[in-house]
């Protein structure tokens, strides 16, 4: 059973990996450094198994770990975010 | 409450998506970020229900520091300092899969913290995940701390060459894959984890060293990639099919760039990986073999120049990294203005790598008010230059050497360059007469339809538009 289920992941893992070529094939040149600054603040996502090593019951070095990963992905999420917005506001059209 | 927890990251997961999609048409984009950071909004809040999670004083601690910085950063940093920005956030991405990987190796060990002699059975596959985040994500922090001291001067922007590069890395990344190897085979060995994390750290150190800065697009398009890798992996060590998806749509998204980038200098990822054009870092051409490409160069003044611009009625300002060095995307916007009022077409023909990161003429350029549909792509705008006026140069070089059109033993030969020398008069604005990035001399200073406009971009160009303003 253990396999299977490594398996399926590896399945989800295969497919979203097609998805994100498809989407992503055609970006204009102009949003290069947007979509490269959204698209880092998703890989924050690691933030899902930081809160979860943060939040053990015992305080263990994992917790410590846990800590830091916190921080350090909520840099990237935050920082991400926001600066992508930033960015994206400055881009006008001609009036 | 955990089927909850699943379809709240799937839901999370399709604004991911969604995000990404939108983030690719200008008129979208700003809705695609917003979407993309709900998704994560929710994913966090979520996680916070797991059965997991029992202690919240550290998360709300960390979540704290952790958003503090990181809007500080995004508020204050300069969009000259983006690339520095993007490179540096993509290390803690990669830094954070890192130690969760590191922090699920010690909680399902049972024999820490106190050795209980008890048999630690670690999966196959969750071991070699394990391994492949602690090494993507290790090389991922180190390689983008060192782009981002590259890019803010800490670090030298040059090529760097040391002796037995290819050898020394390819060992040290043998010594992972032989260390992760036998770590999946008696998993209790809690001192080799932390040795795979150091060679990991140095390896990430050793690949992004040698990149010298001109192919920095392609180093960061490269580690942005491994961050969403990186927290794939992570994924397949929890079991969580959010980080798997997330990070695999990043990754893809990485990986295009890279190629873009790439093509856009017309070499191979290994090339571009193994440090450098031939030519690169070592001394510039000698005067004796540029004999073929020397001739008058002719310089102009400011005055003369305003009169050229002035009878012109098409223009194409290419931007480079000089632009931004000098910070003189507004003086640039300023000309613009000023052509325009005298029903001047100006246009911006911008290469795929020019500058420090993909796209960044573009942020510039935007942050100076310019907007986006008068900036062209080579591709779109190629053609044009026969038909144009005036082909103005600012800061830019290697991406304009027709040499790269047709002179086989030149290092850029093959480079894809935005063809200015067809346009009836080409004004180039330069420092000096020093060589690009490629090390070698440009034939299109010398040009019989080329002048030569000195002086830094940014007061140069304010003098010029002043000038033009004045006629």
């Amino acid at each position: 059973m253990e396999n299977l289920t490594f398996l399926m992941h590896i399945y989800v893992f295969v497919l979203a990996i097609f998805v994100g070529f498809e989407l992503i094939t055609k970006v204009p040149p102009t949003l290069h450094t947007p979509l490269m600054s959204g698209s880092n603040a998703i890989s924050g996502i690691t933030i899902v198994g930081a809160l979860l090593s943060a939040g053990l019951e015992q305080f263990t070095i994992s917790t410590i770990l846990g800590l830091v990963a916190v921080i350090f992905a909520m840099i990237n999420v935050v920082g991400g975010f926001l600066v992508t917005d930033r960015m994206l506001k400055m881009f006008k059209k001609k009036k | 409450m955990q089927a909850i927890i699943e379809i709240t990251y799937l839901v999370s997961s399709i604004f991911f998506i969604f995000g990404i999609k939108y983030l690719g048409s200008p008129k979208t984009a700003r809705k695609g970020n917003l979407f993309a950071s709900i998704g994560m909004f929710m994913a966090i809040v979520i996680t916070l229900f797991d059965q997991k999670v029992l202690t919240f004083e550290w998360i709300i601690i960390g979540m704290l520091i952790g958003s503090l910085i990181g809007a500080v950063l995004a508020i204050k940093v300069p969009m000259t300092g983006m690339p520095q920005m993007v490179g540096m956030l993509n290390g803690f991405g990669g830094g954070a899969s890192t130690l969760v990987a590191l922090a699920e190796y010690y909680r399902i060990n049972p024999n820490y913290p106190v050795d209980q002699g008890l048999v630690f059975n670690l999966p196959i596959d969750q071991g070699v995940a394990i391994i492949l985040s602690l090494l993507i994500g290790s090389v991922t922090f180190t390689g983008s701390m060192i782009a981002f001291g590259k890019l803010q001067g800490i670090v030298t922007g040059k090529v760097v060459k040391y002796p037995l590069q290819h050898p020394l890395n390819l060992l040290l990344l043998l010594a992972v894959v032989g260390g992760g190897i036998y770590l999946v085979i008696n998993p209790g060995t809690i001192s080799l984890v932390l040795i795979i994390v150091g060679v990991s750290l140095l390896l990430g150190v050793l690949l992004v060293l040698p990149i010298g800065g001109a192919d920095m697009p392609v180093a960061i398009s490269l580690l942005n990639s491994y961050s969403g890798i990186a927290g794939s992996t992570t994924g397949f060590v929890l079991g969580n099919n959010e980080l798997i998806i997330a990070g695999a749509l990043v990754g893809a998204s990485g990986i295009i760039l890279t190629l873009i980038m790439c093509r856009g200098m017309n070499r191979s990822l290994m090339n571009v990986l193994l440090g450098g054009w031939a030519s690169a870092g070592s001394a510039p051409t000698t005067a004796g073999d540029v004999t073929s490409v020397k001739g008058d160069v002719k310089s102009v003044d400011s005055e003369e120049l305003a009169m050229i611009f002035d009878s012109a009625s098409s223009v194409i300002i290419v931007p480079g990294y000089g632009m931004a060095v000098a910070q003189a995307q507004h003086s640039v916007r300023d000309l613009m203005n000023a052509l325009e009022k005298k029903n001047i077409n100006v246009r911006f023909a911008i290469h795929p790598v020019a500058g420090r990161m993909p796209g960044h003429m573009n942020v510039l350029l935007a942050e100076a008010n310019v907007p986006y549909d008068k900036l062209f792509a080579l591709e779109d705008i190629n053609d044009d230059f026969p038909n144009t006026d005036v082909a103005f140069v600012v800061g830019a070089n290697d991406v304009v050497n027709p040499a790269a059109r047709h002179d086989q033993s030149s290092p850029i030969f093959g480079m894809p360059i935005l063809n200015v020398d067809y346009a009836k008069t080409v004004v180039i604005n330069k420092r000096s007469m020093n060589p690009g990035y490629a090390g070698i001399e440009n034939e299109l200073f010398f040009g019989t339809n080329s002048l030569m406009y000195f002086g830094d971009a940014k007061d140069a160009i304010s003098k010029l538009t002043n000038e033009i303003k004045n006629l």
